[in-house]
C-alpha cells in the first residue's frame, strides 16, 4: 500500500513516517548523485577494460610457451621473449631488494623516531618532490652516478638501482601512511609497560602496518617493471642474446624490449608487440595478484 | 501497569540476526509514551541492538544483519519498507556512548538537523537563534556557550559535547530519544548533570536509555527492562525490578553477581 496519496492507509496508520515531498527530492538527488560517481568509476574502469580487452584478444594467439621460453630470431621480428621476461624479473627483485630496506626503515625513522622539527619537514617535502621527479631525470641521474660514478657500468645493478631510488617515495609515503594509521594508544600502552621504541614497533607497530607497506610495495614493483626510461641508458640492452648471470651483466626488459620492437624494428608482427605487452601487464597483474592476496589475508588477521 | 499510558515503542517477537550469529530472541519490550526506560544486562546481552533497531540504525550494516518480528513506534510498523528512513530518524532521535558533536561551531549544530528537515523553509536568522536559544536552553548549556555559539563544537568539554549532541535532536521535534551509555565517557559531575537533563526532558520526550551502572538506572529511570543473552528477562517499574524482582537471573544481575 502507498501513501502518497495523503489520504489512504490502512486504519490506525497515520503519515507520520511516510515520505514528504522533501525526502522524496532528496531521494531523488541522492540517486542522482550516485549515479553519476558510479558512472565516474565506471568511465575509470573502462579504459582498463579496453586495454586488456584488446590485449587479450590481439596479442593471446601469441602466446605459447615457446613465446615464453625461446630467444628473439630473425632480428628480433620472431621468436619468443625468454630473455627480457627474466631481465625484467632481475631488475624488479634487485630493485625491490633496496628500495624495500631502505624504503621502510626510512619511513619507521620519519614516523616513529623523528622529532618534529624543519630538518624533518623538509625531509618530507623532498620525499614528496622524489616522487614528482620524471622518469628520464632519474635516467640520467643514475647514468651518472651509477653506471660511470660507481662504476657499475651499463648492467643490473646500476639499472635496479636507478628504479630504486625512483620507486623509494613511493615505498617510503605508503609505508608512513601505515604506521600512523596504528592507534597511539597501543604505543604507550608499550611503553608504559616498559618496552623501547623497537621492540613496541617490532611487536605491535609492524605487524599491524605490514597490509599497508604491501600496497607500498605492490605500487613499487607496477613502476619497476613498467618502467623503460631509468632503465634505457642505465642497463637494459637492445638486444642481448643470452640470459643475465650476475647483476654486473647487461640484460633485456619487458618494457625495453616492447618500446624496441614497436619503434626500431621493422618487420616485426603485430601479434609479437601485443603478445610481448601482454606478457608484460600479465606479469605485473601477477605480482600484484599475490601481494594482494598476501595482504588480504593479513587484513583479515586484523581485529580492531 | 496503567493501561491507559499509550506505547511510544511497542517491541514484539523481535529476533534478529548478524550474520549467523543471533543476537536477539523473540524479543518484547513496551515503552510508554513519556517516560524514561532503563535497559540494562550485562555487555553483549543485546541492549544496544535492541536500541538500534528502533530506529534501524542497524542497517547501515546491509544484508549482514536480519531482523524478524514487529516494532511499532507510535503505532506505526517501522519494519515496513515504505517507511520513510529520514523520518523515522527525525522521530526517533540517538545519543551515543561517546559524544559526537559534528565538527561545526555549536550553533551550526544545533541547527543541523532542522536545516536538512526544513530545506524548503527560507532561513531566517531571527529564527534560528531562538531556535538555537532554545534548545539550548533546555539542555541546560546555553549559559556557558551563549557568549560563544561560533566556537568549534570539538572543543567543548565532554559534559557540554553530550548536552549538545542532546541539544541538536530537540529542534526537529523527537518523541523517543534513544541513549546509548550516554554517561559513560564522563566524570561523575557530568554524569550528574546528565542525569538531571534527562530527567529534566522527562514528560515531553520518550526516553529509552542503555547503561551499565545500576544507581543510575535506579536513579534516572522509572521502568527498567534487564535483559540477558539476547533475551528480555524481566520488565517493570524501576522500584518493583530492583527492590522485589520476579526473576532470579535479575536478582543475581542486580547484586553484582556477574556481568
Amino acid at each position: 500500500m502507498t501513501y502518497s496519496d495523503g489520504g489512504g492507509g490502512t486504519p490506525g496508520q497515520s503519515l507520520m513516517f511516510a515520505a514528504t515531498k522533501l525526502n522524496t527530492r532528496n531521494h531523488r538527488l541522492q540517486w542522482l548523485v550516485r549515479a553519476l560517481f558510479g558512472l565516474m568509476t565506471l568511465i575509470l574502469i573502462v579504459p582498463v577494460g579496453i586495454i586488456l580487452g584488446v590485449l587479450v584478444v590481439r596479442g593471446g594467439p601469441a602466446i605459447s610457451l615457446e613465446f615464453l621460453f625461446s630467444f628473439p630470431r630473425d632480428a628480433m621480428t620472431a621468436g619468443g621473449i625468454f630473455p627480457a621476461l627474466v631481465g625484467t624479473m632481475w631488475l624488479v627483485a634487485v630493485s625491490l631488494m633496496a628500495s624495500v630496506p631502505v624504503g621502510v626503515a626510512a619511513a619507521i625513522y620519519l614516523s616513529e623516531y623523528a622529532a618534529d622539527n624543519w630538518l624533518t619537514r623538509v625531509i618530507n617535502l623532498a620525499i614528496i618532490n622524489l616522487a614528482g621527479v620524471p622518469s628520464i631525470v632519474h635516467a640520467l641521474f643514475g647514468f651518472g652516478a651509477f653506471v660511470i660514478f660507481a662504476g657499475f657500468g651499463t648492467s643490473i645493478l646500476a639499472a635496479s638501482l636507478t628504479l630504486a631510488v625512483m620507486t623509494l617515495p613511493v615505498v617510503i609515503v605508503a609505508t608512513r601512511e601505515s604506521l600512523q594509521t596504528v592507534p597511539m594508544a597501543f604505543r604507550e600502552a608499550c611503553w608504559n609497560m616498559g618496552a623501547t621504541r623497537w621492540q613496541t614497533i617490532r611487536i605491535v607497530v609492524l605487524p599491524n602496518a605490514i597490509s599497508g607497506i604491501l600496497t607500498g610495495v605492490i605500487l613499487a614493483v607496477s613502476r619497476t617493471a613498467g618502467e623503460t626510461a631509468p632503465i634505457m641508458f642505465t642497463g637494459a640492452a637492445f638486444f642481448f642474446p643470452f640470459l643475465p648471470h650476475s647483476v654486473f651483466d647487461q640484460t633485456m626488459a619487458m618494457a625495453m624490449h616492447l618500446f624496441v620492437i614497436s619503434t626500431a624494428v621493422p618487420g616485426a608482427s603485430d601479434e609479437l608487440k601485443y603478445g610481448t605487452a601482454l606478457t608484460l601487464i600479465t606479469l605485473v597483474l601477477l605480482m600484484n595478484a599475490v601481494s594482494i592476496g598476501f595482504r588480504s589475508y593479513l587484513r583479515g588477521k586484523k581485529k580492531w | 501497569m496503567v493501561k491507559a499510558t499509550p506505547l511510544a515503542i511497542d517491541i514484539h517477537n523481535l529476533s534478529l540476526w548478524y550474520g549467523d550469529f543471533q543476537a536477539l530472541f523473540e524479543v518484547d519490550l513496551q515503552v510508554k509514551q513519556g517516560l524514561i526506560t532503563a535497559l540494562i544486562g550485562p555487555s553483549g546481552c543485546g541492549k544496544s541492538t535492541l536500541l538500534r533497531a528502533v530506529n534501524r540504525i542497524n542497517e547501515r550494516l546491509g544484508d549482514y544483519v536480519r531482523t524478524t518480528g514487529e516494532i511499532h513506534v507510535l503505532d506505526q510498523d517501522i519494519l515496513r519498507n515504505d517507511i520513510e528512513l529520514a523520518q523515522l530518524r527525525r522521530h526517533v532521535g540517538m545519543v551515543f556512548q561517546r559524544p559526537n558533536p559534528l565538527p561545526l561551531s555549536v550553533r551550526d549544530n544545533v541547527l543541523f538537523a532542522h536545516r536538512i528537515h526544513r530545506a524548503d523553509e527560507k532561513f531566517n536568522r531571527r529564527k534560528e537563534d531562538e531556535i538555537v536559544e532554545h534548545a539550548l536552553r533546555r539542555v541546560l548549556l546555553w549559559d556557558e556557550v551563549k557568549d560563544h555559539l561560533g566556537r568549534e563544537a570539538t572543543g567543548l568539554s565532554l559534559e557540554e559535547q553530550q548536552k549538545l549532541c542532546i541539544a541538536r535532536l530537540l529542534p526537529i521535534k523527537p518523541t523517543v530519544i534513544l541513549m546509548d551509555e550516554p554517561t559513560s565517557a564522563l566524570d561523575p559531575k557530568g554524569t550528574a548533570a546528565l542525569e538531571e537533563l534527562i530527567w529534566e526532558l522527562h514528560g515531553d520526550y520518550t526516553i529509552l536509555i542503555v547503561t551499565h551502572n545500576m544507581a543510575q538506572a535506579k536513579r534516572a529511570s522509572e521502568e527498567t527492562a534487564f535483559m540477558l543473552l539476547g533475551r528480555m528477562v524481566e520488565h517493570g517499574l524501576t522500584e518493583q525490578v530492583f527492590l522485589a524482582p520476579r526473576e532470579k537471573e535479575t536478582a543475581d544481575y542486580i547484586e553484582g553477581r556477574y556481568g
